[in-house]
This record gives C-alpha cells, structure tokens and sequence, in this order.
C-alpha cells in the first residue's frame, strides 16, 4: 500500500479502536454509575456489579490500544494531544484508577460501609471518564490550536523539536476546553451511557423488582438522550462542520462534502438508533434495544472521526478550522511501521474478537437475586 | 523546581511504584496456573486450596498492576512530549502490540477465569489462567524490548525530513528485537519476578505452616508443600537472576560503559579495575576511584571476562562524550548514535563548559553504586532465604519459628521485590543524562507548554492515591493471608439457572 493509504487506514483504525471503546465500555462505566442509585438491596446493587464483572477489564483494554496505537501510528498527535490535554488527561487517570480497583476490592470485605466506598468511587470514576472524554471529543471538533514549540517553553530543546513538535497553544490551555458546546458534548456522552448502560442491564437481569426499576429509568433516560444528543448532532453539523482540509492538495479530491454528508447521514443514524433504543426497552425488546444504543454511539464516533481528516482535531493558532498544521501526513509514523503494524492487526484483531465475543457468550446468562451466594467472594 | 525536574520525579515514583505489582503478577499467575494443573492432574483438595488461596493475593496485586499500568502509557505523552513525538515510530510500535496482543489476552481470560469456575469445563477453565498468565509474560518481551531500545537504539535512523528516528526499514524491527541489552535484560527481569513470586509463595507459606504446626491443624502438610514449593522456585529462578545479570553486566558495560564505570566510581581508565563494597561521597575530578574497599580486578572481570582488562574510567569517557558526541567507542554505537553524535556534541557544548562534562555528562555516582549493590545484595540474601526454609523443611522436620523465622518469612518476598526496584532505579538513573541513550538527552524531551504547577500538582495527587491504594491492598493482603487456607467444594458446571453461583462479587 502506499504512505498516503497507510496513513487514512491507521486513521480509520484508530477510530475503530476508539468505537470498541465507547460501544464497549460505555455501557460499564452506565452500569457503574448506576448502582449505587438503582440497586436497593446489596444484593441487587450485587447482580449489577456481576453484570459487567467478568468483562469491563477486557473492554478497558480497547481504550488502552487506542491509545497505543495513536502513539505507534501518530506519533506527534500523541505527543500533542496528551501534553496539551494535561490535566484533563489526569483526571481520566484518576476516574479509570480509582474504578478500576473498585469492582475487585468491594468483593472482598462484607461490610456494608466498605461496599459502598466502593461502589461510590466506581460510580465517580465511570462519572468523570465519559464526562472529559466528552468534552475532549467537543473540542477535537472545534479544533485545538496549536503552535511549534519554543526555546521559551523549554530553553534544553534541541532543533529537530523546535521545527516538528506542536504545542497546544496558549498553555495551559485549561479553561478554554469548556465552551458551552463542549460541555454539552460532555454531558450528552454521560447521559448516552447511562441510557446504554440501563439497557445493558434490561438485557442482563432476569424480570423482577430490580429489572423493572431499571426499564423505567431506561425509559426516561432514553428520552434525555434524544434531545440532549439532537441538540449536540445539529450543533455540530451546523456549526462545526468537518473542513477536509489539505484534502485537495494531498489527495486531489476535496472531501469535505463527502465528509459533511457522513456528517449529517450519522446524524440520522443516531437519532433513530436512540429513537428505536428507547421504544423498544419500553417494549422489552432489549437486545435490539442494546444494538440501537450501540449503533448510536457508533454513528456519533464516525462523526467526531470524520471532521478529524486529516488535521486530528487540531488547527492552527488562530483558530481557523480549515487549517491543519499537524495532520496524519506529517504526523503519521514510517511507511514501514505502518505496514508492520497492519501486519500485527490483521492477525491480532479477529483473534481478540473471536475470544472477546466467546466471553460474552460464556456468560450470556440474565442474573437475577436469586444467583447470589449468601458468602461473597467465596471462591477466589 | 522546574517542570522538568518535577516530571523526572513523577515518572520515578509512579514507575518504582507500578513496578512493585508488575514482576508478581508476572510470576505469580504462572505459579497460580501451575497449581491449578496439580491439582488439574492429581484431584488433590490441597491443590485447590492453594490455588484458590494464591490466586485471590494475585487478583488483589493485579488490580494495582493494571490500574498503574494505565498512568505509564499515558505518561509518556503526558511529560514527555519530544520524547514521544522523537521515539514513536519505534517505541509507540511495542507498545500498541502490547495492549493488542498482551493486555487483551490477560484481560479477558483472567476475567474467565476469575468468574469462570462453574461456567467453565475443568479443562477450559484451565486454559483460561494459562492465557491470562501468557499475557503477562508477553506484555513483558514488548515493553522490555521497548526499554531496551532506549538503553541502546538499534535497528534505527534518523528521517531529516520528519526529523525524528524511525525504524531503519522493515528490518529494523528485527533490530530491535535482537538488541543485545534486550537479550540479556529480558531474562534477568523474568528470572527476577520468578524470584519474588516465590518469595511471596515461600513468605506466607512459611509464616503459616509455623501457626499451623503450633495449633496441630490439618493444614500442616499443604503449607509445608507450599512452603517446599516456593522455596525451590526461589532457589532455582535465583541461579538464573546471578547468571541473567552477569550477561547483563557485561552487556551493559559494552553498551554504556558510563553507567558501569560510574556505578563502580571507576574515574581514572585502568587495567585489573577493582570492585569496590562502599561509597561515602567524593568526586571523581583527582581521584583514581571513589570506592572504598576495592578488590582489584573484580570489575574487569565482571564487566569484560578477565581481570586484567583495561576499564575505561570516568574522565576519559566523559571527555570523549564532551568532544565528540559519542557515550561510547564509535565504532561500536548504534546507526541512530552515529546520526545523532553531531547533534548530541552541539547540545553539550552548548549547555555545559568542559569542566562540567564529568557531572552533567555521566550519571550519580551515589545512586548508581549503591542501587547495584543494594540490588545484589537483597538477591543474594532472597536465595539464603530460600535454600534456609528449604534445610528447616528437610527431612520430615519443621521449622520452629520464632522471630529471626518470621523475619526471614516477610523479607521473603520483600527484598526480591525492593531488588527488582533498585534494578530498576540503576537501569534508568544509569542511562541519564539521556533518554535514548546518546541520542536524546532527558532534558530535551520533557514536554514544552507544561507548567511545573500542572506537574507538581498531579505529582502530589498521585502519591496521595497511591499511599491510599497501598493501605488498602496490604491490609487486604494480610487480611487473607491471617484468614489462612479456604474451604473448598469440587467446582461444578451449573446447569439450573437460578441456581447460586459459585463466585460473585
């Protein structure tokens, strides 16, 4: 393949990566935040935790590729984007630490105060993930500005940086993330998770007072989402809607009406993803209830993606959205890691789906109270 | 402090940290498989006992391991922007195959395997924590031979046009993988982590066949299999820890005879250089050597095969690096090195007078000594150990306990560990002033644009989440280990659905 098809590849396969992710985990981090409010009894607040036991840490691992694969792929879009989004960064940190000892730790003491400890930092850190990570993708759309390093910033930096390595600019740039369209994006991917996350659970619970419980408050969720992600989608289509810069130049075809177009075709998808999502949990339909909410998320992924080609969410120091001072062609890594790491997904992809989905299956069973020993973590 | 300084402290802390779950959950998980198969193959209820015991401190280290893990692979974007930016065609290579071939693989199948008891047939269920075990030992080769890259950067190039390194064609990979420092570094570290996780089955086992023996319980016999057991994992993986670190020694030597010559406060180029047992302070500018209580020849023979070799000392090699740009003989540098030794000159000399050249050009001295003999040491104590509880079990005998016992019990798995820790403080403090070793010096790669408010802050809030975390995991740990051995029922597949599961959280 050549340089030019590798990069749009890896580009596309980041964005892949990234949909495993939030189809993926979205519905943990929802489950999560969940259950200290919809759980009454510890052994209902039990059956929500096993829910998800036995698979979120697999799917944690698609955001850690993710971002792994940004930095073997895109080396200077890492390098950009994480020292520039610092703090926001570290509170993402923070949110996957603090969940990510929770679910293990709660299990191991019967106490009623240890438990809830537990089950509040799990529902914390599943809170702030989403929340930064959708004022993050907001601001990717809007466009972070970004400007060559300087001497100023570091006096040690030695050439090749001072001509190739970008800084978002001004730093910190802090207070800027929070436009009145980021912080809807934020709050609209909370609000999607919690809808994906209670259908996940009508899908998961056997029929009782806590599935019931747990259908309402799908239902009325379901409808925050609608607006809250209408409202988002057509702000972002309207005003923020993707460039396609330097796509003539590099590719000799201008894509931003192409790009548009996906822009608003996903729209449609989401809407209507959300739309049957939420009648038919109403109606008990929960699978084809958890596929709309999965295409959903999905549909709104590829757009975030497709006003990133090629400038990955970043545009120059004024601001302007039809620049791309750092795009995939001069970010990407070599030709010839690209095509090694090609090699390595090709291989390795199918293979982690396969075992992925054989987990889902092995544990396919609705829980219900009724299922959970009276002694926790009897077994290791 | 500066934002570098500040950032060079944040990586060190969360990294000794992260590293203190790592090579236990290495070992630990094929140790835990491996009883399961006994008990797979034999049916014995002590097996079982073990595994189920074993495998739960091994979940409660690895949930630290994982959530640690997650603030390394951000960190290097986080404060080490040029750094990433520099490196990734290379570096961010292992590191997405990590997460792709490794983390998914341990991920998913410890999470079978953790909820899988009565889901699974037995010989499935096996498979599923020799998977998970295979991830750990696979997220190791990427992310060691990662680091060893960074120790010495073969299989690579300079791109003028992109001005950053990148793999020196497909074959560079190859490289990569057969960097000499990654073929002694990758066992060393393995045959360390087996060390320790037989420390941590040999502590507990040892501690508690004590108990057991003084209250006449039953439990006698399966804690003095395991006590046996962890005490020969010791023994044999601590052989293979003396061999792995002489090829490293002598590797590393080779490759950055600066972090050796330092580490034994070698100043002045000599043939039949000693070995010296202690360092007070004192610099290099006049003296021969720092060290006190030198036996000649010793690193000569450690660093090259014989004690009559000449060892290049401090001063020389410093000034070479001031002149030239070269940490090393050029003839023996890597491609990268060679690009780069131009650029490398000019920083130095831009940055330092000649005079300064031995301190800002070679690493601490008081570090690296004493990390290495610390390291040494605790490994040596760590195997004492281990062949002393294997006589105190010889022979049908048990040990008697009492407090040097128990004191040798918790240092079991704690100095393999803390050795595993100031390995690691030599390997990197021993590699500064550089980054990429004579490519990239750390100065230069920290991230322009982030304050030293932004680091120092998250600096502080991660030591604060972490000194939380660790309270809760060792009170947790010990909680277990005084709970002894659990009961256990004969694991059988459910066929009724609302039937009470054998585990939940």
């Amino acid at each position: 393949m050549d340089y030019v098809t590798l990069q749009i590849l890896w580009l596309i396969l980041v964005a892949v990566l990234w949909i495993g992710y939030l189809v993926l985990e979205g519905f943990d981090y929802g489950v999560a935040m969940l259950v200290p409010f919809l759980g009454k009894t510890e052994k209902e607040k039990r059956v929500m935790v096993n829910t998800i036991g036995p698979v979120w840490d697999g799917n944690e691992v698609w955001l850690l590729t993710a971002g792994g694969a940004t930095f073997a792929a895109f080396p200077a879009w890492y390098a950009t984007l994480f020292s520039g989004a610092y703090l926001p960064l570290f509170l993402v940190l923070v949110g996957l630490i603090i969940r990510g000892v929770s679910f293990e730790y709660r299990a191991k003491h019967p106490e009623t105060k240890w438990r809830n400890t537990f089950d509040w930092m799990a529902a914390i850190g599943s809170f702030i993930v989403p929340l930064v990570f959708g004022v993050a993708f907001a601001n990717f759309i809007i466009g972070l500005p970004v400007a060559l390093a300087t001497t100023a910033q570091n006096p040690y930096l030695m050439a090749p940086a001072a001509a190739a390595l970008y800084v978002i600019t001004p730093a910190p740039y802090f207070w800027q993330l929070f436009s009145p369209f980021a912080l809807l994006g934020g709050i609209v991917l909370v609000v999607a998770f919690l809808f994906h996350g209670a259908v996940y659970l009508t899908l998961k619970t056997k029929a009782g007072e806590l599935h019931d419980r747990v259908r309402k408050f799908a239902s009325t969720i379901g409808l925050v989402a609608i607006v809250g992600g209408a409202a988002y989608l057509l702000w972002q289509n309207l005003v923020y809607p993707a460039q396609g810069a330097l796509t003539k130049a590099a590719l000799g075809v201008d894509l931003a009406p192409t790009l548009q177009l996906i822009g608003w075709i996903m729209t449609v998808v989401a809407a209507l993803g959300l739309i049957a999502a939420w009648w038919f949990v109403g109606h008990g339909r929960e699978g084809i209830a958890f596929i709309s909410t999965s295409v959903a998320i999905l549909a709104v992924a590829v757009i975030t993606f497709s006003t990133m080609v090629p400038g990955m969410g970043f545009v120059n120091a004024a601001g302007d959205r039809t620049s791309a001072p750092l795009n995939i062609l001069n970010g990407s890594s070599s030709p010839e890691t690209l095509t090694l790491m090609t090699i390595v997904a090709v291989i390795f992809v199918p293979i982690v789906l396969a075992y992925s989905a054989w987990t889902y299956w092995v544990f396919r069973q609705r829980l219900g109270v009724e299922n959970m020993p009276e002694e926790v973590a009897l077994a290791s | 402090m500066s934002a570098e300084t500040l950032a060079r402290w944040q990586f060190g802390i969360t990294t000794v940290y992260h590293f203190l779950f790592v090579p236990i959950t290495i070992a630990l998980s094929m140790l835990v498989a491996i009883l399961q198969t006994l008990w797979y193959r034999s049916g014995e209820e002590k097996f079982l006992q073990l595994t189920k015991f074993y495998g739960k401190l091994f979940l409660i280290n690895f949930a630290m391991g994982v959530v640690t893990g997650i603030v390394q692979e951000f960190q290097f974007g986080l404060n080490w922007s040029e750094y990433s930016r520099f490196v990734g065609d290379i570096f961010g290579a292992p590191l997405a195959m990590e997460a792709l071939i490794a983390f998914f693989l341990e991920s998913v199948f410890l999470g079978m395997w953790i909820f899988g008891w009565d889901r699974l047939p037995k010989k499935v269920h096996l498979t599923s924590i020799w998977l998970g075990a295979s991830g750990t030992l696979i997220s190791a080769i990427f992310i060691l031979a990662a680091n060893s890259w960074m120790q010495n950067p073969t299989g690579s190039d300079f791109n003028a046009e992109n001005l950053r390194a990148q793999t020196d064609g497909l074959a560079g990979i190859v490289g990569v993988v057969l960097n000499p420092v990654n073929l002694a570094t990758l066992p060393h570290v393995i045959s360390g982590a087996w060390l320790t996780a037989g420390g941590v089955i040999l502590g507990v086992a040892g501690w508690s066949l004590v108990k057991a023996v003084k209250a006449g319980s039953a439990d006698v016999d399966t804690w003095r299999w395991a006590t046996k057991f962890g005490a020969w994992v010791m023994i044999v993986a601590g052989v293979a820890v003396v061999i792995t670190g002489d090829f490293q020694g002598k590797a590393v030597t080779s490759e950055q005879p600066i972090k050796m010559a330092a580490a034994e406060g070698l100043c002045k180029s000599e043939k039949a250089a000693g070995f010296s047992l202690v360092y007070f302070g004192g610099d290099c500018t006049k003296a021969d050597t720092v060290g006190l209580i030198t036996v000649p020849g010793v690193f000569s023979f450690l660093g090259k095969g014989d004690v009559n070799s000449e060892m290049q000392g401090l001063r020389d090699l410093t000034k070479t690096a001031y002149d030239t740009g070269y940490v090393r003989d050029e003839a023996g540098s890597t491609k990268l090195q060679k690009s780069q030794a131009g650029a490398v000159k000019e920083f130095f000399q831009k940055n330092y007078k000649a005079d300064e050249a031995l301190t800002e050009l070679a690493p601490s001295i008081g570090v690296t000594f004493w990390s290495f003999r610390i390291m040494m040491l605790f490994g040596f104590i760590a195997i004492a150990i281990g062949a002393w509880a294997l006589l105190a079990t010889s022979k049908g005998k048990n040990p008697k306990g009492g407090s040097l016992w128990t004191a040798a019990m918790i240092a079991a798995p704690l100095l393999p560990l803390f050795a595993n820790s100031f390995g690691w403080i030599f390997a990197e403090m021993g590699r500064q002033p550089f980054i990429v070793y004579g490519v990239l010096p750390t100065a230069a790669a920290v991230s322009p644009g982030v304050s030293a408010l932004e680091v120092g802050l998250t600096m502080v809030l991660f030591t604060l989440i972490y000194g939380a975390l660790a309270v809760v995991e060792v009170g947790l740990l010990l909680h277990f280990i005084k709970k002894g051995l659990p009961e256990v029922e004969e694991p059988k597949v459910l066929t009724d659905d609302d039937a009470p599961l054998s585990f939940a959280y």
